[in-house]
């Protein structure tokens, strides 16, 4: 059982919670995720830590509400509890100093960029982040990520606000204007199939972080296999972090689909009985 | 040990009894047959199939057990539990004292009456196997009954434990490795804390072995009576992630016993094993008897139509016979070999044949098909025939060129095996691993660090609960040894 100390709303559907789990706190990296369980019959479901206090001995971790299991845990409030919650589990972002590292988010994948751009300017990098989102309102992290970047760039899909464009465009931009040594993403697979595309392009040395469905989380179940550079890797033991021109985004978003018919049913019955549709 | 059982042999009681009735009269008692449910009833259901012995029938077959003088059954027995000790007391009906005598040894008695393969172990090596040319004295049916018979009872007694002697002990693992060990610690007056990554208690007992074959009371009684014992159990936490072990001895743990048992799925690496709707068995499982999906659970899974399950151990039966009851039209064994050769318990064939799962023995799969969408519609299975046979004394399957069967399939489980878990041995500096990725121990169990032991598929890549079991008191043994030899 593990309190929740904080709860803000991001966007309508993204929530930000500050959660009390001292041991994790302690002991995580960036990279790293936790495995969390609303309810007795729950479902597990990864999330990459945004941040950690190891003073108060909270993490933080944002949340989208997509089905029934992250619409529960969006539910809860401060002073509520989450009923399973273990971790840091995957291996921590190699971080050292390369140079210049282009970190590129999109969605709620910035919440897990966030302690990689942190790592990456503690190491001693010139980082410039690049931010993407479809509109102005699903911005996140802005200030966080502008107070441990070079530069920030935030492209949005309708222009509402700073360029508009997909993330694409920003990395582009600065692959056009100087040399980068290293560039991290975190988004939806096909974003960063897009990344890897353009990266390989230049040449740019390229990491993502995989979200991939989980069910123990501890390397036991298999369900999160993804297949990197022809073989089968596990992304909750080898990863999450790949070499992003070695992987093959299209087979992991086929897989990510696998029980999206199942999920889409059950999330109608969730709000038929709960009656918040 | 040995001589104190001869000594229990020869208790007057016991001399008694093995004089009331012949044993021409012993042997005349044809064995017992076990109630089952209904085959059409259960493959619906997730009621344990096996209904357990009545009194009068588990007081008849102990009868048949003819109390050698020098019991072969024991040897057979990898923990080496008194089985005549404890058959000749449910003969004389004092089923009690026949379940504190299972408990002495073994941890785990219900659950190893029902899971542990008695007809390659115990039973196996009964003089009615061995010596009678008749059917085994039914030694797990026994076993069960002695304790289902305690718990039923309310009267369960807890092993005696030396008084505390304040060394703490951790544990990785709440399998029945790690709680055998924790159980032997805690009566040798240990401090014990078990820690167990999933949010439950019970490892492979709780997420692999189906509610079917071991029903989650079962384990959870056997749980409380270990917690009675004194020894806790901390779940959602993990040694080498959430705390390290170099926190563990900052916190004064004198000892470490690693059973964080099974790990990565195996896969065949062929064409189309990453297609929606092919999954491992451990995942399959998971999901179900873990997570409660297709019951109360908000985990989904796939209930398929035509489901096969590669493989022929006990997980493919536990898998095949799950598929078969989320309603599966078509539940199939596909196992390269000849049914002779298959790893599972001959009662789990048994009870899947009685439920309509079919066997595709001597065919292998060698590519799987799928749809515009992802999702596996095909399997490609090579026909095979036994040929000569190979370093494990089993037939080595062969192909049959230009044999090949195209088979209709929504779901493929594949159950070939698990390799070691790789996030302890990879979290704690100092542990060597084999080549196989399992712990490398000594005879002792104890690991490259000498406070560290290990035991169970940690150590041994994949067995079975018994032997797991065997490990963690084996383990319990040779860490008290050291800990008073090294006077900490």
């Amino acid at each position: 059982m593990n309190k929740i100390l904080k709860k803000a709303f991001f966007s309508s559907n993204v929530v930000y919670f500050e959660v009390e789990a001292p041991l994790i706190a302690r002991s995580r990296k960036a990279g790293h995720f936790v495995l969390v369980k609303v309810g007795t019959h729950g479902e597990r479901i990864p999330l990459t830590i945004a941040a950690s206090d190891p003073v108060k001995g909270s993490i933080s971790l944002v949340v989208q509400r997509v089905g029934v299991s992250s619409t529960k845990l969006c539910a809860l409030n401060e002073g509520e509890y989450i009923t399973d919650l273990v971790g840091p589990l995957g291996k921590a972002t190699h971080i050292e100093q390369f140079g210049t590292v282009v970190c590129a988010g999109g969605g709620v994948g910035v919440a897990p960029l966030l302690p990689i751009v942190e790592a990456m300017k503690k190491a001693g990098n010139r980082v410039i982040t690049i931010l993407a989102a479809r509109s102005k309102d699903l911005v996140i992290l802005e200030e966080q990520m502008r107070a441990n970047s070079d530069e920030v760039i935030v492209m949005t899909d309708d222009g509402t606000y700073g360029k508009k464009g997909i993330v694409t465009a920003g990395i582009e931009e600065v692959l056009l204007r100087e040399h980068v040594d290293m560039c991290v993403t975190v988004g939806p697979a096909v974003m960063m199939k897009y990344v890897a595309l353009l990266t390989k392009k230049y040449n740019v040395p390229t990491m993502a972080s995989l979200n991939t469905i989980m069910v123990d989380g501890t390397g036991m179940c298999g369900a999160c296999r993804v297949t990197v550079g022809g073989k089968t890797k596990f992304v909750c033991i080898d990863g999450p972090e790949f070499d992003a021109h070695q992987v093959d985004f299209d087979e992991m978003q086929m897989r990510l689909g696998s029980y999206k018919e199942i999920e889409r049913e059950a999330m109608e019955h969730y709000l038929e009985e709960t009656g918040s549709n | 040990m040995t001589e104190n059982r001869a000594t229990t042999r020869n208790i007057p009681w016991r001399e008694q009894l093995r004089k009331s009735i012949t044993n021409k009269e012993r042997t005349a008692i044809s064995r017992v047959h076990m109630h089952e449910l209904d085959a059409n009833y259960r493959n619906h259901n997730n009621e344990e199939v096996n209904m357990g012995l009545t009194l009068e029938e588990a007081l008849t077959e102990a009868k048949r057990c003819l109390d050698c003088p020098n019991p072969t059954c024991m040897s057979g027995c990898p923990v080496s539990i008194d089985i005549p000790g404890f058959v000749k007391n449910i003969e004389r009906n004092e089923i009690l004292e026949a379940a504190s005598i299972l408990k002495q040894t073994s941890a785990l008695p219900a659950v190893c009456g029902r899971v542990c393969p008695q007809e390659k172990q115990c039973e196996a090596a009964c003089i009615y196997t061995q010596k009678l040319g008749k059917e085994a004295v039914a030694i797990g049916y026994l076993e069960r009954f002695a304790a289902d018979f305690e718990r039923e009872s309310g009267q369960a007694s807890i092993p005696a434990c030396a008084p505390n002697n304040g060394i703490k002990i951790a544990v990785v693992g709440s399998g029945p490795a790690g709680l055998s060990f924790a159980g032997d610690m805690a009566k040798r007056g240990y401090q014990v804390t078990v820690f167990e990554a999933l949010h439950e208690i019970g490892g492979v007992l709780k997420y692999g072995i189906p509610e079917f074959r071991l029903p989650n009371d079962v384990i959870d009684v056997e749980i409380e009576n270990i917690k009675k014992m004194g020894v806790e159990i901390i779940t959602n936490c993990i040694v080498g992630k959430t705390i390290t072990y170099e926190e563990l001895k900052q916190e004064g743990y004198k000892g470490l016993f690693v059973a964080s048992g099974a790990g990565l799925p195996r896969f065949m690496n062929i064409s189309g094993e990453n297609l929606i709707g092919v999954m491992s068995s451990n995942e399959y499982l998971t999901r179900i008897n873990l997570m409660g999906a297709s019951r109360d659970g908000d985990t989904p899974v796939l209930s398929g139509k035509n489901v096969a399950i590669i493989g022929g151990g006990n997980t493919a039966m536990d898998a095949v016979r799950t598929a078969k009851r989320l309603g599966a039209n078509r539940a199939m064994i596909v196992y390269r070999r000849s049914e002779h050769e298959m790893p599972a318990r001959i009662e789990e064939i048994k009870h899947a044949k009685e439920e309509g799962i079919e066997f595709l023995t001597l065919h292998n799969p060698i590519e799987y098909l799928g749809d515009e969408r992802g999702h596996v519609t095909t399997m490609r299975l090579q026909k095979m025939e036994l040929g000569e046979p190979d370093e494990s004394g089993r037939r080595s399957p062969v192909e049959i060129p230009g044999a090949i069967d195209n088979i209709e399939v929504d779901t493929v489980i594949v159950s070939i095996g698990v390799s070691p878990n790789p996030l302890v041995p990879s979290s704690i500096q100092g542990l060597n691993v084999t080549k196989w990725g399992t712990l490398v121990v000594n005879d002792d169990l104890q690991t490259t660090i000498p406070a560290i032991y290990a035991g169970g598929d940690i150590v041994r890549g994949g067995a079975t609960v018994i032997l797991a079991m065997g490990d963690g008191r084996k383990a319990a043994a040779a860490m008290d040894e050291y800990l008073h030899s090294s006077n900490c």
